[in-house]
């Protein structure tokens, strides 16, 4: 028991962001500093939620994290140092963001197929993510005839397929319905907890922040700074019922506290 | 099922009858020459009594459309394809492509048989020129309209150029590439018409003939013939953007 929990933390990976800065320029428009001085350390297998105002730059940190887009000053490591390793990050979207020609099974498939493995290995490993969010009865039908959880329950199922060690979210339920959204939320949390990747999650959502993770972040508006990092002092094992506990209350307010800190600094 | 089917057929069929009845008996208590103004019936009689100039005369036509249409599809696509690699390229010459929307086609018709002589060939290029420009214009709007989350998607699992552009961009754009099909098809009808009229063959020269020899109930004949094609082809395209798209209704693009 002790030795494969220790074997899937494993898997996990470790992230290090070092004095990172990230600058918008636009011809005839004053510069837009996103993201000033950021340093985090993430540990393999971490669940940590970055958590700030709307259009506070934290995308623009996760875009880095994911070398989607490269920052103007400042490093980013991954496990022991360097670059990250082939394959081993995914990223959510603020929406769905599926392919509306093909159906959930190719959807999902469709990171395998653009590394090139083999289409039996593509529809197997397809078919347990699935399975793991629980679409399997709508394995064959199209995006268009899904409702917004179903769809984001696909997106979800995409980036876990290639079996990522490090799992970038950025506010991937703000669309949704409320409990929806509390659904999938405990969904990630099990998933997470069963494959122990590192989750690196963003969000405007106190709540969503406390209920989730084990570290949160708080982050002020632009720039994005640091202004508080703090462990959850919430039990592992999370339920519903635990949203009507007086520690979640204690930790929402103490986040909500920061998050309104952080926003008289940069006003 | 059913009635859907009459609901859409019978209003169109009725309006019809009822604008063919009032304009033959409309016509014939006016008095109007039938040099100026042949009624329906003499119309369709024309068309009955020629339909061995007539029908041969289609076929030409539309063997002409057809393949001056896929020329502007493929030529089209690979323009549409190269422009949108990058704003450099596109910059340098989408201006140049709106070349083929301005031309008067009417004008440099006689430009196309100097070039390609009497007959199929000029026909062809005549039908090509017309239609390429709403391709390509609508193919290019369709490839830069990628949703960008998607574009990243890609480039985060190392997808190449070409995986990127057969599995997102042709398939994102396939509803603008249709789009621009439609409007490709009717324009490709005019142009092959004009290209007649100077390279002869199909109904471009029954028209001509027939206007010579002051029939117009053949010229309307040969007209209504040209619009079927027109429609025949419009039909087509509608018909496969129904199949091709049937999956995706609902969808909005940049859910």
């Amino acid at each position: 028991m002790a030795a494969s929990e220790l074997q899937t933390k494993a898997r996990g990976l470790a992230v290090r962001v070092r004095d990172l800065r990230r600058v918008f320029r636009s011809a005839g428009e004053a510069d837009v500093v996103a993201v000033d001085g950021v340093d985090l350390a993430i540990a393999a297998g971490a669940f940590v939620a970055l958590l700030g105002p709307s259009g506070c730059g934290k995308s623009t940190l996760l875009r880095m994290i994911a070398g989607l887009d490269a920052p103007d000053a400042g490093t980013i490591h991954f496990g022991d140092g360097g670059a990250a390793p082939k394959n081993a990050l995914a990223y959510v979207f603020q929406d769905a963001h599926l392919l509306p020609w093909r159906n959930v099974l190719d959807n999902v498939a469709l990171p395998l197929e653009l590394q090139g493995r083999a289409a039996g290995e593509r529809r197997d490993a397809a078919e347990r993510v699935i399975a793991q969010v629980g679409l399997t009865d709508a394995l064959l039908r199209h995006p268009a005839q899904l409702s917004g959880g179903m769809r984001m329950r696909v997106s979800l199922a995409r980036a876990l397929v290639t079996e990522p060690r490090l799992l970038l979210l950025d506010e991937p339920f703000a669309a949704l319905d409320e409990i929806t959204r509390q659904d999938l939320d405990d969904q990630l949390r099990a998933l997470w907890a069963a494959t122990g990747m590192t989750v690196l999650f963003v969000t405007h959502s106190i709540a969503e922040a406390a209920f989730l993770a084990e570290r949160a972040v708080v982050l002020t508006r632009r720039p994005a700074r640091i202004v508080l990092e703090h462990a959850i002092d919430l039990p592992p094992q999370r339920e519903a019922a635990l949203r009507g506990d007086a520690r979640f209350a204690r930790e929402t307010s103490l986040l909500y506290a920061a998050l309104r800190r952080g926003n008289e600094a940069a006003a | 099922m059913n009635r859907r089917l009459i609901e859409s057929v019978l209003p169109p069929a009725a309006t019809f009858v009822l604008t063919t009845a009032a304009a033959e008996f409309g016509i014939r208590a006016a008095g109007i020459s039938p040099l100026l103004l042949p009624t329906p019936s003499a119309v369709a009689r024309a068309a009955l009594q020629h339909s061995s100039t007539l029908l041969p005369a289609l076929a030409a036509t539309a063997q002409s459309v057809v393949v001056g249409l896929s020329l502007s599809i493929a030529v089209g696509l690979l323009v549409a394809i190269a422009l949108s690699t990058s704003r450099w390229v596109e910059r340098a010459f989408y201006p140049y492509a709106i070349f083929f929307q301005i031309v008067p086609i009417v004008a440099i018709a006689p430009l196309l048989v100097i070039w390609f002589g009497y007959g199929m060939r000029a026909v062809v290029a005549a039908a090509f020129i017309v239609s390429v420009f709403p391709v390509i214009a609508n193919s290019l709007a369709g490839l830069l309209s990628v949703d960008p989350a998607l574009r990243d998607l890609f480039r985060l699992y190392g997808a190449s150029r070409t995986a990127t552009l057969w599995k997102l961009s042709l398939p994102w754009a396939l509803p603008n590439v249709l789009t621009g099909l439609r409007i490709a098809a009717g324009l490709a009808v005019i142009g092959a018409i004009v290209g007649e009229f100077v390279g002869g063959g199909g109904l471009g020269v029954v028209v001509l003939e027939a206007m010579r020899q002051q029939r117009t109930d053949l010229v309307f004949a040969a007209v209504l013939h040209a619009a079927a094609l027109g429609l025949a082809l419009f039909a087509a395209v509608n018909a496969t953007s129904h199949f091709a798209l049937r999956r995706w209704q609902n969808q909005e693009k940049d859910a």
